[in-house]
């Protein structure tokens, strides 16, 4: 398992997490309130996520690729196609019988696959433009309770020891899967390949429950009461918050765009 | 290795609604408020480390996998788990934090639907876990084997349960049809529910084996999550009764969610501000898009050629920053 | 006599570009006890999960005269068994019985021979005593034998060592000693331990930044404080 972020000196690194964590979700949000074959709008919000990523310098091949992350999910939305109102096209298929679509139904599709792209792009240029701790302590400015953020915090700090700990796992269980000389046949049963994997879960579990226990007497050795340690507040820059609103302005301008020219 | 597994559970942005995006995010906080007080109050910090640390097992945990056959597997997803070896407040956390950074850091799933996404499997999927499995103990009382069958109901009903709640909501959202929606997750989810129910059967069989306690704990005092176990089966039993319905009745799904969803009014709202789509200079759609299309390029060229020129002398700024 | 391992120009980098072995030869005669060392970083993990296929670089690996490829994997993985550091990692079982079943049932061997298998392999590391115990909550040195008698089920005529004696205290690193000492087969064992080192395996092979620097008679490469001292091991 890898970190997304990824150390680089641009200038959307250093912008404020908090002002990232704000604009990313209005970004997303007015991208979805969108309505469905806002064409021009859509370009706009690409270019503009586009640019962002241009100039966070992660190569945009990294952006893109990352983004078509949701890209399965987009099946869901196919049927729509198919089962949209009238205007209904025709694909010929051999001659005879055609398929016939739904025009209506094949904007909105191609729209939800639009949006949920740049919309994942969003999402990947800050989680690899903002440190964890920094994403962390914007959460705790924007008010997000104490207790949830130790959890979240002591689980990121443990993620990446217990994978590798689950890697192991399924390393040592791979070289003992192996096929008798003489045998064609190998895997065992469905069921007992199943029960093996929860063993190895249960084990993990096990493993995380007796890790916890150190990690809390470790915590307990360095003054931990129960109490998260008090996060020191600084307030938004100026700068910050001009840019701020004016990338939220520039976002209601986009909307109403798309909502002039959509359908 | 980055990894994900392929999860159809994890709503994208762009497949719902923003109007019902936003009622399950405020769904989702509240609940999880409830937790979060519920959980303070009732364990002691020694249950925070443990959270923290499960949570990651539980993310970590979603790597293990079995195959079944020709290239796909099975995978655990850990909501019934965790409901059964930390009960289901905690639970909730713990789901809540594996969700949310699968979501923040590896995009699995969207930020607008996160909230949506946190009601599927944070919430409906402990509570089912957790409510199943409190009466089917009970209904078994002392049989070994009772734990294992409480298990795998448990595990299969948080996968399935929550897979109905995704369709409804992909249905209500117009992004799917309730006909094809309901029955293709249901179906999938069945599946996917079974090697749930049989890892979860597995890690039971191990702990139960190698500290029987952590299995005990909570039989002891069942009667404080008893809204808990109502509120599940409730969850439960309203989606299996609504999900055939709404199936069976897609027009009338779609009907609510477009002639009278929110955004829908609020657009024609709008129209009438605009009147008859008279914006100057850009009435014109297909116009329009060429302008934007054009305008693109543009703000794409001049950051490009802004980058290439400051990466040519590097700024002062930057070098006092390194 | 034919090696029981051959090993020509092995190259291999991690996927983030990491050169982790680079220009590996090496012959292994059938009974051969090997030490396998180098300062951490050194390659020699990845050069025995390369004996069972775990990664795969370029140049040829035989082993028992099969050339290690896709379609003979998991033939080759029933020939050498592979031990891991953590013991933790390789036992997920209720019991100690299942744990050692895993090979075998995994072979799809009827469940009659599984249970001689299982009982031979339990045999060899002395805990019969053991088979239905919960290799959760044995000692250290108890699940290190643990976990060799499960790779043994399968009868491997190769086995693979990564660190063995890590962690354990002085008894039961002796008794592990006396252990490996007792077993016939083919042994390849990554390790600090340089006085098992002495005791155990007449050669040892020295890696360093994933080039062997050394192949030798242990006793020599133990006494060169200077080839020591260069490759990090004093």
């Amino acid at each position: 398992m890898r970190e997304l972020y990824t150390p680089n000196h641009s200038a959307v690194h250093r912008i404020d997490a908090r002002v990232k964590v704000i604009f990313t979700l209005a970004f997303i949000v007015f991208l979805n309130l969108t309505p469905s074959g806002a064409w021009p709008a859509y370009i706009l919000f690409f270019t503009w996520m586009f640019s962002l990523s241009l100039s966070s310098r992660l190569g945009i091949a990294f952006v893109l690729k990352r983004s078509l992350l949701a890209l399965p999910f987009v099946l869901a939305a196919l049927p729509l196609v198919f089962t949209g109102p009238a205007p209904l096209g025709q694909i010929p298929v051999l001659n005879t019988p055609s398929l016939t679509y739904s025009v209506v139904g094949f904007y909105r599709f191609a729209s939800i696959a639009i949006k949920a792209w740049v919309s994942v792009m969003a999402a990947v240029l800050l989680a690899a433009t903002t440190r964890f701790p920094d994403l962390l302590t914007a959460f705790s400015q924007l008010k997000v309770p104490a207790l949830f953020l130790t959890i979240i915090g002591l689980m990121w700090r443990y993620l990446f020891v217990i994978s590798d700990e689950v890697t192991r796992m399924l390393i040592a269980r791979t070289s003992r899967s192996a096929t008798a000389p003489g045998s064609n046949r190998s895997g065992g049963s469905l069921f007992w390949r199943a029960r093996v994997t929860g063993g190895m879960a249960g084990s993990l579990f096990l493993r995380s429950i007796e890790r916890s226990d150190r990690v809390y007497a470790a915590m307990l050795s360095r003054g931990y009461t129960g109490q998260p340690a008090a996060q020191k507040t600084t307030r938004l820059q100026k700068k910050d918050l001009l840019a701020l609103a004016a990338g939220v302005i520039l976002l209601v301008l986009l909307w109403l765009l798309g909502v002039i020219t959509g359908g | 290795m980055l990894f994900s597994p392929i999860n159809p559970m994890h709503i994208p942005d762009g497949f719902l609604s923003v109007l019902l995006s936003i009622v399950l995010w405020v769904i989702s906080v509240v609940l999880i408020g409830i937790a979060l007080r519920k959980t303070g109050q009732t364990i002691g910090e020694r249950q925070v480390p443990l959270m923290g640390v499960l949570a990651a097992a539980i993310f970590a945990g979603q790597m293990l996998n079995f195959s079944v056959t020709g290239g796909t597997s099975g995978h655990l997803l850990g909501a019934a788990i965790a409901a059964i070896l930390l009960g289901p407040w905690p639970a909730v956390l713990v789901m809540t934090s594996v969700v949310a950074v699968q979501a923040l850091l590896f995009q699995d799933g969207g930020i607008l639907a996160l909230g949506a996404n946190l009601f599927n499997m944070a919430i409906i999927g402990p509570f089912v876990a957790y409510a199943l499995f409190t009466l089917l103990m009970k209904l078994f009382k002392k049989q070994t084997w009772g734990l294992f069958v409480a298990g795998f109901v448990a595990a299969w009903s948080s996968i399935f349960i929550a897979s109905l709640a995704c369709a409804l909501q992909l249905a209500l959202s117009g992004t799917s049809p309730a006909n094809i929606a309901v029955p293709a997750m249901g179906a999938i989810h069945a599946l996917i529910g079974i090697g749930e129910g049989l890892i979860t059967i597995g890690a039971l069989a191990f702990i139960f084996a190698a500290r029987k306690d952590l299995l005990k704990a909570d039989a002891n005092k069942p009667a404080r999550n008893i809204g808990v176990v109502v509120g599940g089966l409730l969850i439960s039993l309203v989606l299996v009764v609504l999900s055939p319905l709404a199936s069976s009745h897609p027009d009338g799904l779609e009907w609510v969610a477009e002639k009278h969803g929110f955004i829908e009014a609020a657009r024609e709202a709008f129209y009438n501000i605009v009147p008859d789509y008279s914006m100057p200079g850009i009435s014109n759609p297909a116009l329009a898009t060429i302008v934007a299309g054009i305008l693109g390029a543009v703000i794409v060229f001049g950051v490009a050629y802004g980058i290439a020129r400051a990466e040519k002398r590097p700024s002062a700024q930057d070098d006092a920053q390194r | 006599m034919e090696p029981v391992i051959e090993i020509s120009n092995l190259s291999f980098s991690y996927p983030d570009g990491k050169q982790a072995l680079e220009g590996i030869n090496l012959l292994v005669q059938p009974g051969e006890k090997i030490a396998l060392v180098g300062a951490n970083g050194a390659g020699k993990s990845t050069l025995l999960y390369h004996l069972n296929g775990i990664f795969t670089g370029s140049g040829m690996i035989r082993v028992n005269q099969l050339e290690l490829n896709k379609n003979n994997l998991p033939r080759v993985r029933a020939m050498v068994g592979l031990v891991f550091q953590n013991p933790d990692d390789q036992l997920f079982s209720p019991t100690v019985y299942e744990d050692v079943a895993y090979g075998p049932t995994y072979q799809g061997l009827d469940p009659h021979t599984v249970r001689e298998k299982v009982a031979l392999a339990l045999k060899a590391v002395h805990m019969e005593d053991y088979a239905q115990r919960n290799p959760y909550h044995l000692s250290s040195g108890e699940k290190k034998k643990i976990a060799i008698a499960t790779v043994l089920s399968m009868q491997p005529q190769i086995l693979a060592f990564d660190e063995p004696t890590a962690g354990l205290d002085p008894r039961a690193r002796r008794e592990l000693i006396d252990l490996l000492l007792e077993l016939q087969q083919t042994m390849i064992i990554a390790t600090h331990d340089m006085n098992m080192v002495e005791q155990l395996t007449p050669r040892t092979i020295l890696l360093n930044h994933g080039k062997i620097v050394a192949d030798g008679p242990s006793l020599d490469i133990l006494r060169n404080d200077r080839l020591l001292m260069t490759n990090g091991l004093i």
